[in-house]
């Protein structure tokens, strides 16, 4: 089926289905051009859909995500593969060949999403729309949003009884078991990687214990614990007992601005913590006895950001201290992580307690085009990893996330503008 | 460290005339790694990391606010840098890699130097105990070091220390750790008289290379 796949020298390739490679495919596809999106994971809307809330305006992000797949949906030049992976790229701009690796879903087209072979089925699997936080069934449906509205079969199940039991289930004939992995090519005349970006690994700095204390967790793992579908039903909570977590510790930095760990400010970060320290007003009230500790070494909010920090101050549940935490150690008796650290206000030694502690980790680059990249000319990135723009990158062009770490304002900016580069190259194949 | 008084207060004067109203360029040019200083964004990460935090008047961050501040007495004559045990924390932790350890002796070093640093500070005699001990033959005579140490303060205090401490001393002397004959035996390396002409020529060198008078 995918391997019969028709593309030309006119074909845009977009890599990555989240914001940015759904703008960037949208706008090159409603210009008139041919367009394949290939997603990794078996769902579009990447980081997005495991967002609680968009800042500054506090909007939900399935809003704007239902607008896109209707997009999506209504037109006939966009192609979306999911579970697919870039493996290799060669040629040069107007003439590529990618390599593309599909996973199997070993569910087909005929799924209606039902439910039926998730009921079928036992074994459990670490959701990983959830960071890993909550357990679904080995067959499951992305998120509630996903596009494709399909499930899928984890492979840890295949070949085992409860596979077959699954397809037994299935009313519509949809499970198939025989799917194989397939590598296809795909010719192109313009690549655009929107491949994102991932948290940075907070157990590498080990002096906040992420990977021994359960109460303290990243601002990603926060967000899913908002979603009313997420790991803990949209309360905040101590994971460790699930007590409400009405005293936050917010740290930020935590990996970024460190030559240790990532050099380059990640630049979502205080914003991130300013929104979910709104989270504390939501979930127990404008006047709640809760409170939100910001560390911080300095608030970098440009722009109209800056009113929201203006407001997120007014709030008396929101207190900010000028330094970045030194280490985090538990409370014997509670239990409860204790920031340690020098504040820079008056160089005053703190030890202070608190329910949960957000570590506002940093950005990395989703993929290393290292081992991807065949062609003669290569990409221009950053020490980071971050994807440059530069002539000499040729018909490579970077949105989002995979260029610099920014919001999703500023990446759907990136995504229209890489669109746009792309959409001269293939001109310039059909003009010759 | 082998100074006289009216020497240090002269070469004193000098830097103050010289550097006036900018101590940030004068810990630069005459503190070692003090071309850092500058970099430091005001974290706390040093200071919170520090094992010893507790003792410090002034932590490293604020020390380095102190001197762009232009607070140079307060910084030189302070006996916070003087509490640095060199565990590396803080320089392992920093994330713009500054190598605060070697600044904070490059900074006692230099108060040292000046004649500033607090004379009775128990880390900075234990220092010059260190190096005149080290100096004198090229190699760390444990002995007479741990002797100096103990009756640093006096003949009676050094007897009371030295009971205090004569189960460790005691097991020490057992294990062989500690060579009572090294009170007598001078020991050291081979050609002393050397050693002592190239510390004395390295000497000139950095109060030329400083400017020190």
């Amino acid at each position: 089926m995918m391997t019969e796949m028709v593309a030309s020298n006119e074909t845009i390739l977009v890599i990555g289905g989240g914001i940015s490679g759904m703008t960037a495919a949208l706008e090159a596809a409603e210009c008139g051009k041919e367009v394949i999106l290939i997603e990794k994971n078996p769902s579009l809307g990447g980081r997005i859909s495991q967002l609680y809330k968009y800042f500054p305006k506090l909007c939900r992000p399935s809003c704007g995500q239902e607008i896109n797949l209707r997009r999506i949906k209504a037109n006939r030049r966009l192609r979306v593969i999911t579970m697919a992976e870039i493996v290799k790229l060669s040629g040069s701009a107007g003439d590529y060949a990618a390599t593309i690796h599909i996973h199997p879903r070993y569910v087909n087209e005929n799924c209606t999403a039902c439910g039926a072979c998730a009921d079928a089925v036992v074994s459990e699997i670490r959701d990983p729309h959830n960071y890993g936080m909550s357990p679904v069934k080995a067959a499951y449906l992305p998120n509630n949003m996903a596009y494709p509205q399909r499930y899928v079969l984890d492979p840890s199940i295949i070949g085992t009884e409860e596979a077959e039991n699954a397809r037994a289930a299935c009313p519509v004939d949809a499970i198939d078991l025989d799917q194989k992995a397939q590598t296809i090519h795909i010719r192109c005349g313009a690549v655009i990687f929107a491949t994102g970006w991932r948290p940075y690994d907070a157990s590498r700095i080990e002096p906040y214990g992420y990977d021994r204390y359960p109460d303290v967790v990243t601002s990603a793992e926060l967000e899913r614990m908002m979603d009313p579908f997420g790991p803990t039903g949209g309360k905040l909570v101590r994971p460790s007992n699930g007590e409400d977590a009405r005293n936050i510790a917010f740290i930020q930095c935590a990996g970024s601005r460190d030559r240790n760990h990532l050099p380059h400010c990640s630049r979502i970060c205080c914003m991130a913590s300013l929104k979910q320290s709104t989270y504390l007003s939501e979930q127990f009230g404008e006047d709640a006895d809760a409170s939100a500790t910001i560390y911080y070494i300095d608030i970098r909010t440009i722009d109209r950001f800056e009113d929201f920090e203006q407001k997120v101050r007014q709030d008396r549940k929101v207190r900010f201290v000028k330094s970045k935490v030194a280490s985090i150690a538990q409370d014997p008796e509670s239990g409860k992580p204790v920031c340690r650290g020098v504040d820079t206000h008056g160089y005053d030694r703190y030890e202070n307690v608190h329910d949960l502690v957000v570590l506002a980790v940093g950005m990395e680059p989703g993929l290393d085009l290292g081992s991807i990249l065949d062609t003669g000319h290569g990409v221009a990135l950053d020490t980071g990893g971050f994807i440059e723009l530069d002539d000499a990158n040729d018909g490579v062009f970077g949105a989002g996330c995979a260029t610099n770490p920014l919001d999703v304002n500023r990446s759907v900016q990136s995504a229209t503008a890489a669109a746009l580069r792309a959409i001269q190259v293939v001109n310039r194949v059909s003009a010759s | 460290m082998g100074q006289t008084v009216s020497a240090q207060g002269s070469a004193n004067q000098a830097m103050v005339d010289k550097y006036r109203n900018n101590f940030l360029r004068e810990v630069e040019a005459n503190v070692e790694e003090g071309d850092w200083v500058k970099m430091c964004m005001q974290c706390g990460v040093c200071s919170g990391s520090c094992p010893l935090g507790n003792a410090w008047e002034h932590p490293p961050q604020e020390l380095f606010m102190m001197i762009r501040a232009g607070q140079r007495e307060e910084v030189l004559r302070s006996e916070s840098m003087w509490m640095c045990t060199s565990c590396y924390n803080c320089i392992v932790r920093c994330p713009r890699g500054l190598p605060i350890t070697h600044i904070m002796h490059g900074l006692a070093n230099y108060a040292n130097r000046l004649g500033l640093a607090p004379k009775m500070s128990p880390t900075r005699r234990f220092a010059k105990i260190f190096w005149d001990n080290i100096s004198t033959t090229g190699r760390v005579n444990e002995t007479k070091l741990s002797i100096r140490l103990y009756f640093m303060d006096g003949f009676v205090k050094g007897l009371k220390t030295a009971f205090a401490m004569r189960k460790v001393g005691l097991g020490m002397l057992l294990t062989r750790r500690l060579n009572p004959f090294a009170l007598f035996a001078p020991g050291g390396i081979k050609n002393k008289r050397q050693l002592q002409q190239i510390l004395k020529r390295a000497y000139e060198i950095e109060d030329q290379r400083k400017g020190f008078q």
